[in-house]
């Protein structure tokens, strides 16, 4: 019992002893399988993918190579480990939706890196990032693990970066508007047919008359203000159409209508719309382009310059349509203390509650693109509406049908309307 | 005439909408870069165009002002000559050379004046949204009416919730740990199924407005409904 207990004592401090020369023994080397390259999908020529599955250690690193005219470059990627590559199942638009949500954990190794950029040297020997793109043909492509120190080397083969035609992940999309369009469409050419469409009534859109009307009876102006984005922005286009109705009742009831603008090109336009409206309602004389006028493009120079002009020039009737940022409540506020009917109009989420607390009427969203339609009734554009409102009830039911099918976990109709 | 004014605008907002309509759809370098950055360049030219105008109708809006001694002409001095020195910094920079340098770090009276005049002014501006909010949210607060009423309780429980001393006031066990989490589900369940329902609004509305602009339905932008 002695002699064994002077072994065990021996082993163990044997053991103990040799430690250190297990820790100095190189680490389990990384094993590269099922490396594939393949040029990325539905993109323009600019990237190519490498796919592997990795075990052993992951504290080492990798780096992807390419060799163009004959010499190897590094990828622009940082050296990568194997916690900062991400999952083949976490990229359906490259590899689709072949893994079922939540089971890439049981893929840990499935990694692929997107190669887009490489860095090559020149004659000085100044390092250059040069992109990929199909003008440099088929490049081969290699994989370095652990490329400061053993730096064990895995070719991945050929591959030639291809721009695409058409992005195959975007045929969902496509097919959707394409079909909202036919039903919009579908609806304008019946409303050349039956005029008489139904659209349920619009209290700030009713109210446009009375505002300015009273305009009228106060003998102040009216002022329209066309949101602080570019014409590039729909809901100014939006707010440029409504001027266009509002300009021709003003003409009408020959009061003052005040444009100042954010934008120099929705002024120029703004200009445009409102002397065809004063030309159409028979009062050319009236048109003042001294009216419109460009003030800033400087969001709070505008909004004080704004403010100003509600205060000197005291409208009865402001119109705040558009997009608009953190000064909605500073103008819509001002115009609230001048006593004017105000109607506000915008699709900027963040701002509705502002134009909602001080304003009389506010057109929420999708009212703001129907109001020149509702302004106008002209049949075609209010069959528009009609088209519009067909296609929100199939969306709504898409979305019934899409909450039931993933209660009972089926993701079939989500992924297929997810954008990718 | 009437082709140049009618007609031609329709032809082009049609082309161009469908263009860039399909351009979406393709990821060829031709789509992008020569499309793209042909309709920048024009969307370019044209912003700098109307950038004249648009200067030429501040400074003539002011003038005007001065002339016909309009309410609050005395601003428009103000402008016109804030407009004279800081267009004179921008263009001729000679003119002011190492002027109030000193005091700069990036040496230009130009950038002086942005930073020393026109920054603090728009912060002076943008600070008085505060005062703005608090009017406003005392007006919407009153529980005049039950919508009026349940926004009043709706934004106590947010406002508690979102700072720390909402994590201390305790919720029955089935309505969650605390006031917060009752404070995220005002946020996550009725907020964003309200938010998103507006936005699909939003979004089948621009898909109906561009298709009656790119079929020439809608026409007012262009000055004229016929």
């Amino acid at each position: 019992m002695r002699i064994l207990a002077i072994l065990n004592t021996r082993f163990i401090c044997a053991v103990l002893l040799l430690m250190p020369v297990f820790a100095l023994l190189p680490a389990q080397a990384q094993n590269v399988t099922d490396i594939e390259l393949f040029d990325q999908p539905n993109d323009d020529g600019s990237a190519v993918i490498l796919t592997f599955d990795l075990e052993g250690d992951d504290l080492l690193e990798l780096m992807p190579q390419m060799q163009v005219d004959g010499e190897w470059y590094n990828s622009e990627t940082v050296p990568l480990t194997l916690a900062a590559l991400d999952f083949k199942s976490s990229h359906p638009e490259i590899f689709s939706w072949g893994v079922e949500d939540g089971q890439e954990d049981l893929h840990p190794n499935h990694r692929f890196v997107v190669l887009s950029k490489y860095i090559s040297v020149d004659e000085a020997g100044d390092q250059q990032v040069e992109d990929i793109n199909p003008g440099l043909g088929e490049f081969a492509v290699r994989l370095l693990i652990d490329p400061d120190g053993a730096a064990i080397v895995h070719d991945a083969g050929t591959v030639q970066a291809v721009e695409q035609w058409f992005n195959t992940n975007m045929v969902f999309r496509l097919a959707l508007a394409v079909v909202f369009a036919l039903i919009i469409m579908s609806f304008i050419l019946a409303a050349r047919k039956n005029p008489n469409i139904f659209i349920r009534r619009i209290a700030g859109l009713e109210a446009v008359d009375e505002a300015i009307g009273r305009a009228t009876e106060m003998g102040k102006p009216v002022m329209h203000i066309n949101g602080l984005d570019s014409l590039a922005t729909l809901s100014t286009v939006a707010a440029v159409n409504i001027l266009g109705r509002i300009a021709s009742k003003v003409a009408t009831y020959e009061s003052d209508l005040l444009v100042p603008c954010f934008d120099p090109v929705v002024m120029t336009v703004s200009q445009e719309v409102v002397k065809n409206a004063y030309l159409e309602a028979g009062r050319p004389d009236n048109y003042r382009e001294d009216n419109i006028y460009f003030l800033t493009d400087q969001q709070f120079s505008y909004t004080a310059s704004v403010c100003g002009i509600m205060l000197r020039e005291k409208p009865a009737a402001n119109f705040l349509l558009g997009y608009f940022y953190a000064e909605s409540l500073l103008l819509a506020e001002t115009g609230n203390t001048t006593g004017a009917i105000q109607i506000a109009g915008t699709d900027a989420q963040a701002q509705l509650p502002f134009f909602i607390t001080t304003c009389d009427y506010t057109l929420i969203g999708e009212e703001l693109y129907a109001a020149s339609a509702y302004l106008s009734r002209e049949p075609m554009l209010l069959g528009s509406l009609r088209g519009q409102d067909v296609a929100k009830a199939f969306v709504m039911l898409m979305i019934f049908i899409g909450t039931i099918l993933s209660t009972f976990g089926n993701p079939w109709l989500t992924r297929l309307w997810t954008a990718l | 005439m009437m082709f140049l004014r009618k007609r031609l605008p329709i032809i082009l907002a049609f082309i161009t909408g469908m263009l860039l309509w399909l351009q979406f759809y393709i990821p060829s370098r031709m789509a992008s870069n020569v499309l793209t950055s042909f309709t920048q360049s024009w969307a370019i030219i044209l912003a700098s165009s109307a950038l004249f105008l648009g200067i030429l109708s501040a400074v003539h809006h002011h003038w005007t002002k001065i002339k016909l001694h309009k309410k609050g002409y005395a601003y428009s001095y103000i402008t016109l000559v804030s407009f004279a020195i800081t267009f004179i910094a921008g263009m001729a920079w000679w003119i002011f050379p190492g002027f109030i340098a000193k005091n700069m770090a990036n040496g230009s009276f130009f950038t002086w004046i942005f930073d020393n005049i026109f920054t603090p002014l728009a912060a002076t501006m943008f600070s008085l949204l505060a005062f703005f909010i608090a009017s406003a949210a005392f007006r919407a607060f009153r529980a005049r009416s039950f919508e009026a009423t349940a926004l009043l309780i709706a934004g106590c429980i947010v406002m508690l919730g979102r700072v720390p001393i909402g994590e201390l006031i305790p919720m029955p066990a089935f309505i969650g740990d605390d006031l917060s989490d009752v404070a995220g589900w005002i946020m996550n369940a009725p907020n964003s199924a309200a938010q998103r329902a507006i936005m699909i609004g939003v979004i089948l509305s621009q898909v109906a407005i561009s298709i009656r602009i790119i079929f020439g339905i809608e026409r007012t932008y262009m000055g004229g409904s016929d």
